[in-house]
């Protein structure tokens, strides 16, 4: 039995995220139970973890705070493998310029940024904010999430704010939307990301299925 | 390396099956919303849109099982519309699965609804679906009005200046539908689009009039739509989304592949 629990503090499509982990266990023929749980023991009792999150991180951090979520996520740190996504990400950095400024956990080093107005691409054209929709990943170092997803495969993103971190050493993949931006980070037993593997066709339930059997090491 | 513009093939559907009608009216049945949503899927569609047009209140209960069953089977985002009119409706339709909503009729009549939808739950899952119609004559500034219930109820409200409310409210997308083109075929309102997409920072969907590819690659090049919507040119199999996919990517624009 693999029992992956996806913290549940009230914000994000926990539905989506639990629904997809298990159509990837049944299609591997995998023993895997999703627990979607706000409960400290329960999540300790998993064998991985998924720290997800949408919408506005003011509103996150204040749930987080409020459900001790960040001691959670730094016990399962230490001990098994998570899987952040999105919010849950930037969540994980220093602090966050949206919201006019909000102090996130701090577990990684680095920033949260807004995408600025006025955004263009190389050729000159306009580009919306949010960046929302498919684009591609490169994968800037091997790990062993990134097994049998090809390089540069598209992955869904929907976000206005991107991280930004001082230790380059643990960007995995990145990505381009104006100018190149942190797509994936990785540390010890955590790989982040900022789109949505979820709802990302293959390249994101192959990405969820190399978490269901990864140990945490590289 | 770009961000791919978007497919989304619609399913308009009344008690748990897939319809179209032409003009909101005229109304065939296309199938099953579970077995064609996968199937979409499975072909490239980027996202699945499903408008509820069902009229009665027992049949509600049938769009959430439908929209649980198809987000059990579809990993790419499901937008659900028609017929949001509460935070408690949001809440059912992403605890269902959906990821994004789109809200039309109720926005309307309560503009605020949008912003306390987008404060609860997020603008990233707050779409605002317009229906607009022409209402200037022939050789005057292009006017464009909001009218809800199926085209059928004026609002007076101006579809740019109203676009641009709901997205300073906190609308993260615009599902943008030419009521004048909607079940023609003969192509998306470009100046519309066009008008609509150059007025607001979020991505817009353009909708309503797809009879052909072309039509799908002149609503990105000269409708400067981010996310083109269809329904009829893929439930009646005229063409697949992977043949729409590489009919746009031969005319320069940046599409996912399989």
């Amino acid at each position: 039995m693999n029992t992956v629990a996806v913290i549940d503090y009230g914000m994000g499509n926990l539905h989506s995220v639990a629904k997809a982990v298990e159509h990837v266990g049944r299609e591997a023929g995998d023993d895997v139970r999703v627990v979607v749980t706000a409960d400290a023991n329960k999540i300790a009792d998993a064998d991985r973890v998924i720290f997800p999150g949408v919408g506005a991180i003011r509103d996150c951090m204040a749930e987080i705070k409020r459900l001790d979520v960040g001691q959670i996520v730094e016990d399962a740190m230490k001990s098994k493998p998570v899987l952040a996504i999105c919010v849950g990400m930037q969540a994980l950095m220093d602090h966050s310029e949206e919201n006019n400024g909000v102090d996130c956990l701090g577990f990684l080093p680095g920033d949260v940024c807004y995408f600025g107005d006025g955004l263009k691409d190389e050729s000159g054209a306009r580009l919306k904010v949010p960046h929302m929709g498919w684009n591609q990943v490169k994968q800037t170092q091997p790990h062993p999430l990134w097994k049998d997803v090809p390089d540069n495969s598209r992955f869904y993103f929907v976000h206005s704010y991107y991280v930004q971190t001082p230790k380059q050493e643990l960007v995995t993949g990145k990505t381009t939307y104006g100018k190149e931006i942190v797509a994936t980070l990785a540390a010890d037993n955590i790989f982040a990301t900022q789109f949505h593997p979820e709802k990302s066709q293959k390249a994101g339930l192959t990405l969820i299925g190399n978490f269901l059997n990864w140990d945490g090491s590289l | 390396m770009a961000l791919a513009k978007r497919i989304i093939p619609c399913l308009d559907c009344d008690n748990g099956r897939v319809v179209k009608g032409v003009k909101f009216l005229d109304i065939r049945d296309a199938g099953d919303p579970v077995e064609i949503a996968k199937r979409y899927c499975d072909a490239g569609a980027d996202e699945i849109t499903f408008l509820d047009i069902t009229a009665s209140h027992e049949g509600r209960d049938t769009t959430v099982h439908t929209v649980e069953k198809i987000a059990g089977q579809v990993f790419i985002p499901l937008t659900v519309g028609g017929g949001i009119r509460t935070l408690e409706d949001i809440r059912t339709m992403l605890n269902a699965g959906a990821d994004k909503v789109a809200i039309n009729t109720a926005a309307v009549d309560n503009p605020e609804f949008v912003r306390e939808a987008a404060e609860r739950f997020g603008s990233q899952c707050i779409v605002v679906a317009v229906d607009a119609k022409q209402v200037s004559a022939e050789g005057e500034p292009p006017k464009w009005e909001i009218f809800t219930h199926g085209g059928r109820k004026p609002t007076g409200l101006d579809t740019i200046e109203w676009v641009k409310r709901m997205v300073s409210y906190g609308a993260g997308e615009i599902l943008l539908t030419s009521m004048d083109r909607d079940g023609t075929k003969i192509g998306f309102d470009l100046a519309l689009n066009k008008a609509v997409s150059n007025a607001v920072q979020v991505p817009i969907i353009a909708s309503g009039g797809v009879g052909n590819l072309q039509h799908l690659v002149d609503g990105v090049i000269e409708g400067e739509a981010d996310a083109v919507l269809a329904a009829s040119i893929f439930h009646f199999g005229e063409y697949t989304v992977q043949e729409a996919k590489d009919y746009m990517a031969e005319k320069g624009i940046e599409v996912r592949s399989l």
